[in-house]
């Protein structure tokens, strides 16, 4: 089968997964509850590329198909975030209650994160995937512990309202956000469109790459930042969803064998959106609502990532 | 014009490239010989701005590589590593095609098609041009990388032993590739090569390096005889002149 097709099939896959969702079943007035769920739709499309497109950057710039930006700990970054300003500002404080500047606290934290772990990490050459992989699960944990600890000191109701922000949902989405958050990927990917090229190049690995004319570190830095941001941006609109990016990533590839980011990205992407609408279509009407989208996510990408480790490490040895 | 002025380069605290100051001489072979860990990928790295010195510079017409534009750079000089891994599954064909991304940035023209036509033709690949990188033999992957470079058609083109899986017959082929790169079309080509008889027939000068330092530099007919080479690689080899050729008698030489 050619690619063209395959993306075809995955179109029109995720196009069936979105009307599902909008029409079946609407109970109740049809102009109360169609307009809700599409705006739902809205978020998980945005969230389902923004995560699809980061990761695969991501990991072309990184040389790797294990970590992931959320893997690597930007998502307990958004947990430290948003925990920090209840504990110090509180749930009634302007950081709060106004979407954008949280947002935008959000954003700046997360890629300096990822800036400054990239500097230690990557940087240095062949570190070991293994190695980095610890470290930023020890990263991961720590950051979490951190976040324990505060979330102890603060003040009940404060901790339930930064418990539900903390949460991944799909149901409780910040419509706010919505808008600026489409902004942001439409200009994430109107300057994804002019380096499609070099990140193909890119994925021949560093040498080559520095050969054939790239800005290798600047491109790295640019994407890093990009990634990050794209990251953020799903996060504050429905939560993190750490293991999410490495399922649909990896379907992608394995679904799509070649080396042109333009496929891979678009393949990811209508990936995530049959993952996420066709998901959360699975939780309202099947499940009735007794488990979260996130939860299966997180379960069945956990199991995945363990897979791909064993797979990785049977090959290696 | 490339010319090395002062590079060191430390890996810790030991010197791997010390103080190394060369001319490479326009539109001639220039072959780098000398023991393994002498330093020699490590200064074609520097050249080809893969690794950052630590001190000293390298001038591309009188400019700093680092200076370079990238793109620019990549059309005027070319490197092959001495392995290469890819992390993608790609044809011969579309590795190749990558070697015109300075000019096309990914967009072929019938030009870019043609170089890639020529440069499969060269390397004696066109039959399975289409076969993937993982299918072939060390020398056949080997070729398609070569190939690569070829496409890319720099002014300067570095090679770190390009010979590497390679038998006698392709050897000398790709040899002769590269002196009519250099006769013919004006090229200048910088490779290293461990085979010091391949050095001996085709290039013009050679570089040898021991310990990180140049200890011989110098037209080809200066550096192949007995009593330099023992100075490079501390062995006794009796040279012998076949055809016009001096050819190096190593193989059951003492040290
Ligand atoms: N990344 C690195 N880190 C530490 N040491 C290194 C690194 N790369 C090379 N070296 C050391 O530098 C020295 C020179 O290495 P280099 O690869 O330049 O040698 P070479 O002349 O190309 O040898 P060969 O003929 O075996 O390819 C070696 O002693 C090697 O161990
Ligand atoms: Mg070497």
């Amino acid at each position: 089968m050619r690619n063209s097709t395959k993306l075809i099939i995955l179109t029109v896959v995720a196009i069936i997964c979105i009307l599902l969702y909008g029409f079946y079943d609407i109970k109740g007035g049809f102009d109360y509850a169609f307009p809700r769920r599409m705006m739902r739709v809205g978020a998980m499309v945005i969230t389902g590329f923004a995560i699809a497109y980061s990761t695969v950057v991501f990991q072309t710039i990184t040389h790797n198909r294990i970590l992931t930006p959320s893997v690597m700990g930007l998502d307990s970054m958004f947990e430290v975030v948003q925990t920090l300003i209840f504990f110090f500002a509180g749930s009634i404080s302007i950081w709060v209650v106004n979407q954008y500047l949280n947002f935008a606290a959000s954003i700046v934290a997360m890629v300096l994160f990822a800036l400054i772990l990239y500097r230690f990490l990557f940087r240095a050459d062949k570190h070991p995937i293994y190695l980095l992989l610890l470290i930023g699960m020890i990263l991961g944990t720590f950051l979490g512990s951190l976040v324990s600890f505060l979330q102890v000191l603060i003040d009940p109701v404060e901790y339930l309202s930064l418990q539900s922000r903390l949460f991944a949902s799909f149901t409780n989405i910040k419509v706010e956000l919505l808008y600026i958050s489409i902004g942001i990927l439409l200009l994430a990917f109107a300057y994804g469109y002019r380096i499609m090229g070099q990140l193909d190049v890119m994925s021949l690995g560093r040498e080559n790459a520095i050969n054939l004319g790239i800005n290798y570190d600047r491109l790295v830095l640019n994407v890093l930042i990009l990634s990050s941001v794209l990251i953020a941006t799903s996060t504050a609109l429905v939560g993190p969803i750490t293991f999410f990016g490495l399922i649909v990533a990896n379907l992608s590839y394995q679904f799509l064998v070649t080396y042109k980011h333009s496929v891979l990205i678009l393949g990811a992407g209508l990936i995530s959106v049959i993952a996420l609408v066709g998901g959360q279509f699975i939780v309202e009407h099947i499940f009735e609502m007794n488990t979260t989208l996130s939860v299966i996510i997180n379960f069945v990408g956990g199991i995945y990532f363990i897979y791909l480790l064993l797979k990785e490490s049977r090959a290696a040895g | 014009m490339i010319e090395i002025k002062g590079l060191t380069k430390r890996f810790g605290n030991k010197p791997v490239v010390e103080d190394v100051s060369i001319k490479i001489q326009p539109g001639a072979i220039t072959s780098f010989i000398g023991p393994n860990g002498a330093g020699k990928s490590t200064l074609l790295s520097m050249v080809s701005r893969l690794l950052d010195a630590d001190t000293g510079e390298v001038l591309l017409d009188k400019n700093d590589v680092k200076k370079w534009k990238s793109d620019e750079f990549a059309k005027r000089v070319s490197i092959l590593k001495q392995a290469n891994f890819l992390n993608v599954r790609l044809t011969i064909r579309e590795l190749v095609s990558f070697g015109r991304y300075p000019y096309s940035k990914g967009r072929l023209t019938i030009e870019d098609e043609q170089s890639v036509d020529q440069a499969i033709e060269y390397m004696n690949l066109t039959d399975m041009q289409d076969k993937f990188l993982d299918e072939l033999s060390g020398g056949q992957k080997q070729r398609a990388f070569i190939a690569m470079v070829i496409a890319q058609d720099t002014e300067y083109i570095l090679l770190d032993e390009p010979l590497n899986n390679l038998d006698m017959k392709h050897s000398v082929q790709i040899m002769k590739i590269l002196r009519k790169l250099v006769d013919d079309l004006g090229k200048t080509v910088v490779i290293v090569l461990h085979d010091i008889n391949f050095a001996s027939v085709y290039s013009d000068n050679i570089v040898a390096l021991k310990n990180g330092r140049v200890v011989k530099d110098g037209p080809t007919n200066e550096i192949i005889n007995s009593e330099a080479l023992r100075e490079i690689y501390d062995m006794n080899i009796p040279v012998q002149e076949q055809n016009g050729c001096r050819i190096c008698v190593y193989f059951n030489s003492h040290s």
